[in-house]
């Protein structure tokens, strides 16, 4: 390692070492180091900004390429700066009415093919057979149906669709149990090469 | 030192160790020239024929299907074929240059570019709508030799208005909107749409009561995403109810967000709820503020945040991500109650386990409209409902007719991208 990195890794596993201090109580290194990360993020998200949304999608476009038709999204772009006036602010709520609805609108047919479609076509994809693969595919069924009725909103859950709720509700939990368990462990992972980033700077430092 | 200033120059050999390796691959990748069957001695594959170009269906006019019969060397004859490779021009004369490689009993290749070429960034290849392209297919033997080229063969392409392959969720769309229609008007003319109670949402007014008594204030969390994302939006309503609420008991509500639309948009939501709480002058702009735009800054920046001021309540309502078990944690630290909800599925398990209550996927848009009342949100909410029903019959017709071999309704509901 040559003094340069030595120095900026030193840095690092400072500041590593002040947010790790978090876990004992907010204390001024921990302000140092979020406010440090979190003004280096503004500005560093704003220049990626400025260079790819107003570089590449207002002057290289409009001024550079001739697309003229990307005035109008720089127009409601510009509409949004109304907000500073207390007079205008009410034109700001143009381009937002726009950015949600088309947002929204564009979502539906992803939403539905990955959430509905690629679901239903899964499910339904297997045979119900006398075997392990069989009595698999039964659970799946039962357990997609039953987490359906969880999320029925419809009717109060009395009688039967009380038993099918509760059993949904069982099915989800377990799901979530596993997801858990999963992501701690790549948590885990995380905290585990940090802490292997810190050793090799010790072992740099004095040796070993 | 010593033990240090060694390793660069070790990471030096193994650079030029690397070097080496990469430029005799990068050699032996190299294209070569088209080698003939005298020049190696070995045979050249029989050439692809009937080979015909067709425009790629349900696209926006960029691309082209390519198709033909697979070489006599390919499966049977000398076997020899080992890949196809497909050649464009613009002309039939011109230079005809490789666009791509499928292997030995393949006999379709997809011909797409949709990269518009700008001033700072040209593009050749760019196929533009009604273009009109020359294709010739060659094949290409285990030992390097080449066919000799097919027929030269012409295709245009084309833009397709519709895409046929999704017309199952054209058909879901057209359901679901004719359901939703029926809901609003329903409930516009004032018919009552039942929504069973939410453990989560009688848990909000308890939340802010708690607030007030306290003296301390609520803290709204709309997550990491856009406007346009309907988790958030759902948070949007969630947070005018608070907002509301607090107006009404003057207790301060604190949203720090991460996007400068969901700033707008949160702020004239607060805004308006102060206002149809009648008291726009306890509105304040500053409590709804914007902290930064990347994920762990914003978390470092949220969680001093809960230490600092000790909120009485936490609410996260929105889409969240790795972020979600930093927050509700930090919050479970400072002692807040804490009312979380996303669809978000990896994240819910860790607001499960960390906060006091959980809105569950879609109980996020149910509370939206269970505390709005509003008639388009309840209305949604029905025609959910009854989406649902028809999908559950759908999954039971299904499983019946596949055990039966009947794959009717699985294909029914096949999209085609």
């Amino acid at each position: 390692m040559t003094t340069g990195q030595l120095i900026l890794n030193g840095i690092a596993a400072f500041l590593t070492l002040c947010i790790f201090s978090f876990l004992y109580k907010d204390n001024p290194f921990y302000k140092f180091a979020e406010r440090l990360v979190a003004g280096v993020a503004t500005g560093y998200w704003t220049i990626l900004l400025y260079h790819t949304n107003f570089t590449d999608k207002v002057i290289e476009p409009i001024f550079i390429n001739g697309q003229y038709h990307y005035i109008i999204p720089a127009v409601l772009g510009i509409m949004m700066w109304t907000r500073f006036s207390r007079k205008w602010s009410w034109i700001s709520r143009y381009p937002i009415a726009f950015y949600i609805g088309i947002g929204s609108g564009v979502s539906i047919t992803v939403y539905l093919y990955t959430y509905l479609f690629k679901q239903l076509q899964a499910t339904i994809s297997t045979p119900l057979t006398l075997d392990l693969a069989g009595l698999n595919v039964l659970i799946i069924v039962i357990a997609v149906l039953s987490a359906l009725i969880y999320f029925f909103f419809s009717s109060a859950h009395k009688g039967i669709f009380n038993v099918a709720s509760r059993f949904g509700i069982y099915v989800i939990m377990i799901g979530f149990g596993a997801g858990f368990g999963l992501t701690v462990m790549g948590r885990v992972a995380l905290l585990v090469q940090r802490i292997i980033f810190l050793r090799d700077y010790i072992v740099a430092l004095f040796g070993g | 030192m010593n033990h240090i200033d060694w390793f660069p120059r070790k990471l030096g050999i193994i650079s030029l160790v690397l070097l080496v390796i990469t430029w005799g691959g990068v050699l032996a990748q190299a294209p070569k020239d088209v080698l003939s069957a005298d020049s190696l001695g070995a045979p050249a594959p029989a050439p692809p024929t009937n080979v015909r170009v067709i425009d790629k269906p349900n696209d926006a006019g960029h691309g082209l299907i390519i198709r033909w019969d697979l070489s006599a060397d390919d499966t049977s004859g000398l076997k020899n074929v080992d890949r196809y490779e497909v050649l464009r021009s613009d002309a039939p004369d011109g230079e005809f240059i490789s666009r791509g490689i499928v292997f030995r009993g393949v006999n379709e290749y997809e011909d797409v570019d949709d990269m518009k070429p700008t001033a700072s960034s040209p593009n050749p290849n760019y196929m533009a709508e009604g273009s009109t392209w020359f294709y010739k297919v060659v094949a290409l033997s285990n030992q390097q030799v080449y066919s000799e080229p097919s027929e030269i063969v012409v295709g245009t392409t084309r833009e397709n208005l519709f895409h046929w392959g999704k017309l199952p969720i054209l058909i879901a769309v057209i359901i679901f909107t004719a359901y939703l229609l029926n809901f609003i008007i329903s409930a516009k003319k004032g018919k009552k749409l039942y929504i069973r109670p939410l453990a989560g949402i009688d848990a909000v007014d308890d939340a802010i009561g708690r607030a007030t008594e306290m003296g301390k204030p609520i803290l709204f969390i709309l997550g990491l995403g856009t406007a346009a994302d309907i988790a958030t939006i759902a948070g949007f309503t969630i947070l005018s109810r608070v907002a509301k609420k607090t107006a009404e008991y003057q207790t301060r509500v604190l949203v720090p967000v991460q996007d400068p639309v969901v700033l707008a948009v949160a702020q004239e939501t607060v805004r308006t709820a102060y206002l149809e709480a009648g008291r726009p002058d306890q509105y304040n702009s500053d409590n709804i503020f914007y902290v930064t735009a990347m994920q762990f800054p914003y978390v470092a920046a949220v969680n001093s945040i809960m230490l600092r001021e000790k909120p009485a309540t936490n609410f996260y309502m929105g889409l969240f991500y790795a972020e979600s078990l930093l927050l509700a944690e930090t919050g479970n630290i400072a002692g807040s109650i804490q009312i979380s909800g996303t669809d978000q599925i990896a994240q819910l398990p860790f607001f499960v386990a960390a906060t006091d209550f959980t809105l569950i996927g879609e109980e996020l848009y149910a509370a939206s409209a269970y505390l709005s009342q509003e008639p388009v949100q309840l209305g949604t909410l029905k025609a959910q409902d009854y989406t649902k029903a028809i999908i559950m019959i759908i999954i039971i017709l299904g499983a019946i007719a596949i055990t039966g071999k009947w794959t009717f309704i699985r294909d029914i509901i096949t999209i085609h991208l």
